[in-house]
């Protein structure tokens, strides 16, 4: 049971947004996807949810091909940026629309969720400012009862008290439902501790599709005398470095044998240090 | 609620923060401790993980499960996590400190003499 895209490609003009791009998503845990503006984020959620159709290679949901199933598209919810309601519709007859959609969708428990966010339910959607448009939305995709559900940056001008509020309740709904997460943020420190796997994308490639402690266990940091750094890394290999007068740390790929060379020191790596360096490589590679 | 260091695994750090609770008493012998979804809301991590966090206190039998009630500490439970930390008290923390003392220049007596005067510290 998963959602698996198969060697996806879309192209717009001579951009290539995903490039045969092939990755699965399921097993009710919660999900990273990670990458810079125009990686392809957004793309391949577009794709998994038929709003964009991909030029070859096909999107499975629990193994049925997506486009033209409304089954298979009824199992996947995307907490979507645009405003799909009619601009008079106010906050509760929208829940009930989107209820309609989505036989899942939890009334009794949005409600509860909008009240612990101060939701206003009498207000039109469409006249709710940035913070609360955003509660709105993720008030919807907590509350769909989806198989499948994406968020896209839920966390978009919310502010640290209603971040703190729906990283909560996101996990709650996680170890209370088998359902499988997709979370797609660019605030990945406070993401890191929700996720329990990363998808990391890079100009519409996937770069590393790996359980997070995994993922920064494969990694670490060496830093003393820029000398001694060089000398340790020759043969190694680096994600980034950075120096600083004559000290320097290198982000180097693999798990340090032993204990650290005398001068230099080793320290692990979190998630979005890994991502990066990550990032930075992957830059520079491009560019040559 | 205190954060995380993001650079090691967030489970063996619930798992300490677990025995450190067993230790100090906040969590009782035959007493409930938190469900996954308590741990996961309030600390905001991955149920997999607290699951996982969790686990390993079960697997040494410091923990146990009474399905459709909740999670338990063992009888016994303390005791153990005590004598497992008396016995690495040794390697991880007065050996740092003896390094520490000789590369400041102290004598064997002088780090004795600062020991004795911490031990009678009031807290």
């Amino acid at each position: 049971m998963a959602i698996e895209l198969k060697g996806v490609t879309k192209r717009y003009g001579a951009t290539t947004a995903l490039d045969k791009v092939s990755v699965s998503f399921g097993g009710g845990i919660v999900y990273g996807l990670l990458g810079a503006n125009g990686a392809g984020k957004t793309t391949m959620m577009n794709v998994i949810t038929n709003r964009i159709f991909a030029d070859s290679g096909e999107v499975l949901i629990d193994g049925e091909r997506a486009p033209g199933s409304d089954r298979a598209l009824g199992k996947v919810y995307m907490m979507a940026e645009a405003n799909l309601f009619p601009d008079s519709m106010k906050v509760e007859p929208a829940f009930r629309l989107t209820r309609s959609f989505y036989p899942g969708f939890d009334m009794d428990y949005a409600l509860s969720v909008a009240k612990r966010f101060e939701l206003p339910l009498k207000k039109k959607v469409k006249s709710l400012s940035t913070g609360y448009a955003s509660i709105f939305r993720l008030t919807l995709a907590l509350a769909v009862g989806t198989p499948y559900d994406i968020f896209d940056e839920p966390v978009l001008g919310l502010d640290a008290q209603h971040r703190d509020l729906f990283y909560r309740l996101l996990m709650e709904r996680a170890a209370d439902t088998e359902q499988t997460v997709i979370l797609s943020t660019h605030l990945i420190q406070e993401a890191a501790s929700l996720i329990s796997h990363a998808v990391i994308i890079h100009s519409g490639r996937i770069l590393r599709d790996m359980d997070t402690a995994a993922l920064t266990g494969a990694a670490y940091q060496v830093s003393g005398p820029a000398a001694a750094v060089d000398a340790y890394c020759a043969g190694r290999h680096v994600l980034n470095a950075n120096s600083l007068g004559g000290l320097k740390t290198a982000c180097v790929e693999g798990e340090p044998e032993g204990e650290a060379p005398a001068g230099l020191e080793f320290a692990g790596m979190d998630l979005q240090d890994y991502f990066i360096s990550l990032m930075n490589e992957a830059d520079r590679r491009e560019a040559k | 609620m205190a954060g995380f260091d993001g650079t090691r695994p967030i489970f063996l750090q619930l798992a300490e923060m677990l025995e450190e609770g067993i230790i100090s008493g906040a969590f009782p012998e035959e007493g409930q401790i938190p469900s996954i979804t308590e741990y996961s809301a309030a600390l905001k991590i991955n149920p997999a993980t607290a699951l996982k966090g969790i686990n390993l206190l079960v697997d040494e039998g410091l923990v146990y499960k009474k399905r459709g009630v909740g999670m338990f500490v063992s009888t016994g439970a303390r005791s153990k996590l005590l004598a497992r930390r008396r016995e690495s008290f040794y390697s991880e923390r007065v050996l740092p400190v003896a390094r520490e003392a000789k590369a400041l220049g102290l004598t064997s007596g002088e780090l004795a003499e600062l020991t004795a005067r911490a031990y009678e510290e009031k807290e």
